[in-house]
């Protein structure tokens, strides 16, 4: 374990402009903390992240990735986050097929009000991605540059 | 691309006191295409702006980024700065270097580089930003209001008054709301019918605002400026053009087992009935639960005796189809289920009532003609309990963990006008705590205590037990004293906590307007833009969006009013242009994105393509950018790759992963 708490992993987080963004701006002005390792980025609808921008991701060596969007039924664009849910489910299970394991891929709900909820998943996510350690069993598929 | 600059906020020492913010600058430096970096303590002020703007005019800059805040925060601040020094808005990012950085991560190191690595994709997002022109669309000079209370009615008077048309939406058959139910009114005890009833006159008389009652939302597409919205027009049974309100046929109708949901269930209406006397419109509708004649064809006395002929047993609901340019929801509030609190015994005795029922009580259009009696048995009451947070500041199992905000005060008017009326009626308030903010409130919860001698208990009360001889005794604790109370009652009014009527949560799913975990509807900025749903041209107004009583809600009913109207005096939005473009070269037309798109944006045309140097007719997609939101679903599901979102491109998105990553 003592070699898990020094690794630090590098987190992908895409969050939707409506819901996630805001619940992460919500944990940041309320102050709860989560690990320096997530890096955010703003996408206007979970149904926006292609499964292009997660493996290249993986190629380029993250060690997880995790997509938040709204609630079922509260997509601001009504249905984007159904079209994710899908896409996403097909993605992970081919990506655990590859050598990325399902604990490195994540989508999670989070409204705009829930600040709590968003930092206790990144606190989770990356304990979890911690755990399964560095992100090695896909290097043989990855090209350096 | 060549010429971007770097502007590193301090946001005083939000961002400064976790993040090494001159670090954050060198390493900006380093970054490609990068020409200028700088810090600044407050970046959004004007002192701020003038040195972005300055920087853009003297180093000739292409693009820029701001390490500030979040963009939900001052995106458009730093977009309009930018567009000021003549640098097209679109070509702005920000990094979100307070709410994601600073303010959760203690560590100055750690704060450091992540800051740093957020600069870097932005940067890298930036350098493929294109200059992106907003499209223009229509505005339809027409605002809907949906619910009749006292929210929706002022928001409406206000826009109308302000010269643009309304219409208001209400569910049930008059409007008036909650407020038309209420007796008194804290802290001048006027009374609540007389201030209300001419204002329900006026939205009626008034030439712009059209009522829609017994109408519920059925439908809404659009987007602001530009909704178009169904709204079903349930069957009255009831002509409401020959109608003239005599009465007859409630009077005549021998169906009168149903509870009047106007006297919170206390007493019977006929199955053709209006609300209450003051009904607007005064034309009754026939309830087809409880009317003979329609559920089983016998009967028709209504139709008999009705002079004017008004009756039609035939009535369908209707859909009726508007435009309009913006939204107000005034869906306001109803009174929690007591079944998760089962300890104060309400559904065991009839005396156990709630605040909303001894309103009803205590008016003279109500249920017992405004005298004070017990249900069960119709005698004076002498000694009186109520009990202040009855579901509300509670754990979640139970009831709702928010305040309620305006039991404090109506259970002090309840006290003091019992006092008033019957000075030899005990009355106790056992309380968790008395908030009073508000203008003359305190002062008023005072008078209760000492001219009218209401006892205050601070504590909790654990059961009411109903006794054999009809009393009941209620179990409390008295926390100052730090003793255990027993107090034998006539009656019990529960301060019954207040939450969003149910029908919220459809129409805001409808709005896509978002929701909070209790149901209450979120405002675009908690403390700046209040009146406003995150969701463009839809607006808030009363208890939709958080408790609050009379005089806050018709402060909110006018704040919403002013902003539908600078809205609706806009004759021309600009649009979001960061919509979805496709790639003709590439598409093929095979139809996938229409299928996906909520908006029905995307069509296909037989266009001319030079596909290097061969000229052929193919069917190709095609964006309405009026239309389109920008949500991006066409262009993951696009097989070939074609569409691409503006704004969010493809190769934007993986640069800022790369740069995350690297």
């Amino acid at each position: 374990m003592s070699m898990n708490t020094e690794f630090k992993p590098k987190i992908v987080a895409f969050c939707c402009n409506w819901c996630s963004y805001a619940g992460a701006d919500l944990a940041g002005s309320s102050r709860l903390a989560y690990p320096a390792d997530v890096k955010i980025i703003r996408v206007p609808c979970s149904c926006r992240v292609n499964p292009m921008f997660i493996l290249r991701a993986f190629e380029k060596g993250a060690d997880g990735v995790i997509i938040c969007g709204c609630h079922p039924g509260d997509c601001h664009y009504s249905t984007g986050n159904y079209y994710a849910r899908r896409r996403m489910t097909l993605l992970f299970s081919m990506l655990d097929y590859m050598g990325i394991e399902r604990g490195r891929t994540r989508v999670e709900w989070v409204s705009a009000a829930e600040g709590v909820k968003f930092s206790n998943t990144m606190n989770e996510f990356v304990d979890a991605v911690r755990t399964l350690g560095p992100n090695k069993r896909l290097g043989d598929l990855r090209c350096k540059d | 691309m060549h010429g971007i600059g770097v502007f590193v906020c301090h946001c005083g020492s939000n961002i400064a006191a976790t993040v090494d913010v001159k670090k954050v600058v060198e390493m900006a430096r380093l970054e490609p295409g990068v020409v200028h970096a700088e810090e600044y303590q407050y970046m959004c002020s004007e002192a701020g702006q003038e040195r972005i703007a300055t920087a853009i005019r003297e180093k000739n800059l292409k693009g820029i980024v701001v390490c500030s805040c979040s963009p939900r925060m001052h995106e458009a601040t730093f977009r309009k700065c930018a567009e000021k020094a003549g640098l097209n808005p679109y070509m702005v990012e920000i990094a979100n270097l307070r709410e994601q950085c600073s303010w959760i991560h203690k560590d100055i190191e750690e704060g450091t580089e992540k800051a740093v690595i957020l600069a870097r994709a932005a940067i890298a997002k930036v350098s493929l930003n294109t200059s992106l022109l907003p499209g223009e669309s229509r505005v339809t000079k027409r605002a809907l209001v949906i619910g009749g209370g006292i929210a929706g009615i002022q928001t409406a008077l206000d826009i109308a008054d302000a010269g643009y048309e309304v219409d208001i939406v209400e569910k049930t058959p008059s409007i008036g709301g909650k407020m038309a139910q209420l007796d008194k009114t804290f802290p001048t005890l006027d009374c609540s019918a007389c201030i209300l009833t001419p204002k329900m006159v006026d939205a009626a008389a008034h030439e712009r605002i059209n009522l829609y009652t017994y109408s519920e939302i059925e439908k809404v597409s659009g987007f602001v400026g530009d909704f178009t919205v169904d709204i079903r027009k349930k069957a009255r049974y009831v002509n409401m053009d020959k109608c003239t309100g005599c009465g007859v046929c409630m009077e005549k109708c021998p169906s009168k087992k149903a509870l009047s949901e106007f006297n919170s269930g206390l007493n019977n209406r006929p199955a053709i009935y209006t609300p209450f006397a003051q009904a607007i419109p005064n034309v009754p509708v026939i309830d087809p639960t409880q009317c003979t004649k329609l559920k089983t064809g016998k009967c028709g006395i209504c139709e008999r005796f009705c002079q004017a002929g008004a009756i039609d047993y035939t009535q369908k609901d209707e859909i009726v189809t508007r435009k309009y340019g913006a939204i107000v929801v005034a869906t306001g509030f109803e009174i929690i289920k007591l079944d998760n609190l089962e300890e104060y015994a309400y559904s065991q005795s009839k005396d156990v009532i709630t605040s909303l029922e001894l309103e009803r009580i205590m008016n003279a259009a109500g249920p017992t003609k405004g005298h004070l009696e017990r249900l069960s048995d119709g005698k004076a009451p002498k000694n009186i309990v109520f009990v202040q947070c009855v579901g509300s500041r509670c754990d979640e199992s139970k009831g709702k963990p928010y305040c309620s905000k305006i039991c404090c005060m109506y259970t002090a008017k309840h006290a003091m006008l019992i006092r008033d009326k019957y000075p030899d009626v005990n009355v106790t308030v056992f309380y968790i705590d008395v908030r009073t903010p508000g203008k003359n409130f305190d002062e008023f919860y005072r008078r209760a205590v000492e001219e009218y001698g209401v006892n205050y208990v601070k504590g909790q009360v654990g059961k009411v037990a109903p006794q054999p001889d009809g009393s009941l005794l209620v179990h409390g604790v008295d926390l100052l004293d730090g003793k255990q109370l027993k107090i034998s009652a006539d009656m019990v009014v529960l301060a019954a906590a207040v939450e969003p009527s149910p029908s919220v949560r459809k129409i805001a799913t409808m709005l896509t307007a978002s929701i909070d975990t209790n149901n209450f509807l979120t405002e675009a900025h908690p403390k700046l833009r209040p009146v406003e749903s995150p969701t463009a041209g839809v607006f808030l107004s009363g208890i939709c969006q958080g408790p609050k009583d009379i005089p806050e809600t018709v402060s909110q009913a006018g704040a919403a009013a002013v902003k539908v109207v600078g809205l609706l005096a806009k004759d021309k939005l600009l649009t979001n242009p960061c919509t979805a473009k496709p790639d003709e070269l590439m598409c093929n037309g095979c139809g996938s994105c229409a299928n996906v798109c909520p908006y029905g944006a995307i069509s296909y045309e037989v266009k001319e393509i030079n596909d290097h140097g061969i000229r052929e007719n193919r069917r190709v997609a095609v964006v309405n950018s009026a239309l389109c939101q920008g949500c991006g679903a066409c262009t993951v599901t696009c097989p070939s790759g074609t569409m691409d979102l503006q704004g969010f491109s493809n190769r934007q998105i993986l640069a800022e992963v790369d740069a995350i990553c690297r």
